[in-house]
């Protein structure tokens, strides 16, 4: 308990300072974020037929009210998980994306009834519901390899919690783009498949970015205590 | 209240407002659970040691190396009292303030200088303190620690290293103090295994008095031994 015990490390981490950009507030760094992932929506818009799409959502009350909480569940998320990954954020935020994202599930499970209360819509059949599930995942690759160089320049404290936030942000975002690409009613198939995907990108996230994240401190710098003794 | 006039200034620390003006309702509202959230970590006053410590890390983002030590080792007095606060044994407190250091270190460019250092400070050692907490409290479900397993105790029922010697010796006593024509038989039939004949020739007594006598004399040695086996 020597008031220099942890001298040599202290001068270390000194020796090996470097000037440093400060971060822009999270809530900025989380509209860069989804910045991307407007562009990315406009882009695949050019590929699709927007007034079957338009059609298909305004048909029934379920449709857009499942659009609309996964596209809020993607801005609330991407905001939650940049606030969480500064180390002194409180974990509260983990809380911010979970109305929208009850909205979203509740709309879209409103969908399985969808067999009794419209008998007559086309119902995705096993082999489009796996396109859906292609379509979550690959979307969610690039989405997610954004978002977590971008977390990562931060340092959260949280890190699976940070990562598994950001998974659900990815993942909102993928499902709302999906709705370009999906001519189909919700079904219970659809549904399962979508929670699948969904769950499995979250998953992904989690392990990824909590092991991104959670490398050693000493790791990561390039002074360790003994070394700096050795010098 | 500052955050309800200019919202814009507690949000992006005095860098200007930065969203647009037609949104001041969704600022003042992000601004309001941002507040929410972040109040408990946030003191009302800054002391002259917070302002001064703020400018220090501040200088450190710059690339200031003397700030920046003069800075972590005024940190560790803080942090070591922090962990203790939090129940961290004493020699465990020591790991915590290397953890939070290293922790200063890689999240320095995500400390706002508006903010409050020792909240910022305070914030991350507690959290290492409770990391460390379960990572202790995992460890111990998982090993067994008990020091008194591995000392010495007496065994009752063992036998002392010299026990073999003063039980013969103990045997010894019991046979000299037997009759002679006991000590005899016992001599030659149980010490030195003779066959009944062949003692009755070597002491030149009877079979039939030879094996009475050794029945006395364990009678009275299983007497002397008080029934030990």
């Amino acid at each position: 308990m020597t008031a220099n015990a942890h001298d040599h490390l202290i001068r270390g981490l000194a020796a090996s300072l470097r000037p440093v950009r400060r971060l822009p507030p999270p809530l900025f760094r989380a509209l860069a974020w989804l910045a991307v992932v407007v562009a990315l929506a406009i882009a695949l818009a050019a590929f699709a037929n927007l007034d079957a799409v338009w059609q298909r959502i305004s048909a029934a009350p379920d449709l857009w009210l499942a659009v609309i909480g996964s596209t809020l569940t993607a801005i609330l998320a991407a905001i939650a998980a940049f606030e969480l990954s500064v180390p002194d954020a409180p974990r509260a935020w983990a809380a911010l994306p979970l109305p929208a994202a009850l909205l979203w599930v509740g709309a879209s499970g409103f969908g399985c009834l969808r067999g009794w209360v419209a008998p007559q819509s086309h119902v995705a059949v096993m082999s489009e519901t796996r396109d859906c599930l292609m379509f979550i995942v690959f979307l969610s690759v690039p989405l997610s390899a954004l978002l977590l160089t971008m977390l990562r320049r931060a340092y959260p404290l949280y890190p699976g919690l940070t990562a598994a936030i950001g998974g659900l942000a990815v993942a909102a975002a993928a499902a709302t783009l999906l709705n370009f690409f999906h001519p189909y009613d919700a079904a219970a198939t659809d549904l399962v498949v979508h929670a699948v995907a969904v769950g499995l990108v979250i998953a992904a996230n989690r392990a990824l970015g909590g092991r991104i994240f959670a490398v050693p401190a000493l790791a990561r710098i390039d002074v360790t205590p003994n070394r700096v003794g050795s010098n | 209240m500052a955050a309800a006039v200019q919202p814009n200034v507690i949000l992006w620390g005095g860098s200007g407002p930065l969203l647009p003006p037609q949104f001041p309702g969704m600022a003042a509202g992000y601004c309001r659970v941002r507040t929410f959230l972040m109040t408990d970590a946030e003191p009302q006053l800054r002391s002259a040691d917070d302002l001064r410590r703020a400018a220090q890390m501040a200088a450190a983002q710059a690339g200031d190396r003397v700030a920046y030590e003069a800075l972590l080792r005024d940190c560790v007095p803080l942090i070591r009292a922090i962990a203790m606060r939090r129940g961290v044994a004493a020699d465990h407190v020591e790991d915590v303030v290397q953890d939070v250091l290293l922790t200063i270190h890689r999240a320095r460019q995500t400390y706002d200088p508006n903010r409050s250092f020792s909240a910022w400070l305070r914030t991350i050692a507690e959290r290492r303190a409770i990391d460390l907490l379960r990572r202790i409290g995992r460890q111990r479900a998982r090993e067994v620690h008990s020091p008194l397993d591995f000392e010495t105790f007496a065994d009752e029922t063992a036998r002392p290293a010299d026990s073999g010697r003063s039980s013969a010796s103990r045997v010894n006593d019991a046979l000299a103090s037997l009759p002679e024509r006991q000590r005899e038989a016992v001599q030659a039939l149980v010490l030195e295994e003779r066959s009944l004949s062949e003692a009755a020739i070597a002491t030149r007594r009877s079979k039939g008095a030879l094996k009475v006598n050794l029945h006395r004399a364990l009678k009275a040695l299983r007497g002397k031994f008080g029934g030990e086996t």
